[in-house]
């Protein structure tokens, strides 16, 4: 009986520390800006569709200090990585050092896809989102939507949690969302360093979010 | 040739497909000056053929791996509520009209199309009202739609992140 309180006890002060950690990396500032470095290592969730256009168009748009850039997509796409592969060749290659990387996991949630089968397949994404941002240690995870997001902020923000490294979360809604978040954006809300939306009348009902007029 | 460009995206939509090939809505086409109805009908199982129609020429497709020229061509695009086909057109700098399907409850992607409508960006109507909308329309009305701007995303970030 003393053994199982003792191991509730205990069970309980780890998910307490957990929680606690989880809450100083989402809330710290970093004490050294990763731009003061020169360069910024990103990871960036591309997504079906519509969601890798405006995410380019975001890419675009970011200075050749952003780099590497690591492309992450769910594996039954196949869209993507040809827009990718399109933007990144239409940069001008000044090193000669990689400035790229594609790599693949298992979509977390497929459009439609039932809340409890969905938990099983983010598990999944989640063992492999793991090892790779383990691997690759951006300096920030940029997404906007498609559910392959969340397993790989995760891994992101289990980083900071274990002090290895504090990863910036920037995620921007899309464009589609004027009224709502969409699902990834609810969950991310909270843990995100900046969190963009796109229509003014998100901002009045998420104060944290970032506003400055249509991106995309 | 003044060309009509009707798109529903990867959806199917037979309704919008039967309701702008009948010859209701295409005696309006043609009487507003329109010669040519290329349609883009998706998954849908209505492929009207191209002498299907006496007073315009009609051009039908499933899929294309991309309609930017089909858009690029148009001088009125209607459109499913979608939000790709809605930006794609818009961001083509065409005049838009949207069928929404009201048969499609609950869609997060009305949202924008709602909203561009009410910045009177694009028209906006059912099947049901699509006759009347044709043959009333006002194009002009249409305020230009504006390019995002990507470049306020990376300052905001240059500066949080530190970058220089």
């Amino acid at each position: 009986m003393t053994l199982l309180l003792g191991f509730v006890f205990v069970l309980f002060l780890t998910a307490l520390l957990f929680l606690l950690r989880l809450y100083l990396v989402v809330n710290s500032g970093s004490n050294q800006p990763p731009g003061a470095r020169g360069h910024v290592a990103v990871l960036v969730v591309g997504g079906s569709g519509g969601h890798t256009t405006e995410i380019m168009r975001l890419m675009e748009s970011l200075s050749a200090a952003y780099t590497p850039r690591h492309y992450v997509i769910a594996d039954t796409d196949r869209m993507s990585e040809e827009k990718i592969v399109t933007f990144e060749s239409s940069k001008p290659q000044s090193h000669s050092d990689l400035q790229f990387t594609i790599s693949r996991i298992p979509r977390s949630r497929e459009v439609h896809q039932s809340w409890s089968s969905s938990v099983v397949s983010t598990l999944t994404a989640l063992s492999y989102s793991l090892p790779l941002v383990f691997r690759l240690r951006p300096d920030m995870v940029l997404c906007n939507g498609p559910g392959t997001c969340v397993p790989l902020c995760v891994a992101g923000l289990l980083l900071g949690i274990l002090g290895m490294k504090k990863v910036q979360i920037v995620y921007v809604e899309s464009i589609c969302r004027v009224q709502t978040l969409s699902l990834t954006g609810r969950i991310l809300y909270p843990v995100s360093d900046y969190f963009f939306v796109q229509w003014s009348s998100l901002r009045d009902k998420y104060p944290k979010a970032v506003f400055l007029g249509r991106l995309v | 040739m003044t060309t009509v460009f009707v798109t529903v995206g990867t959806t199917r939509f037979d309704e919008l497909i039967e309701s702008v090939t009948s010859s209701e809505v295409t005696q309006i086409l043609k009487a507003r000056g329109y010669g040519r109805l290329v349609l883009q009908v998706g998954r849908g199982t209505l492929v009207p053929d191209a002498n299907s129609c006496a007073d315009l020429s009609v051009e039908a497709f499933r899929f294309k791996d991309s309609i930017a020229e089909d858009m690029r061509r148009a001088d009125l695009v209607i459109s499913h509520a979608g939000a790709g086909s809605c930006l794609e057109a818009l961001g083509a700098g065409k005049p838009l009209l949207v069928v929404v399907n009201d048969k499609l409850m609950d869609n997060h992607q009305l949202e924008l199309a709602r909203q561009l409508h009410m910045d009177h960006h694009l028209l906006y109507c059912t099947c049901s009202t699509l006759t009347e909308t044709l043959k009333n329309m006002d194009l002009s009305v249409l305020q230009p739609f504006p390019p995002g701007q990507p470049k306020n995303f990376a300052n905001f970030l240059d500066k949080a992140l530190g970058v220089k």
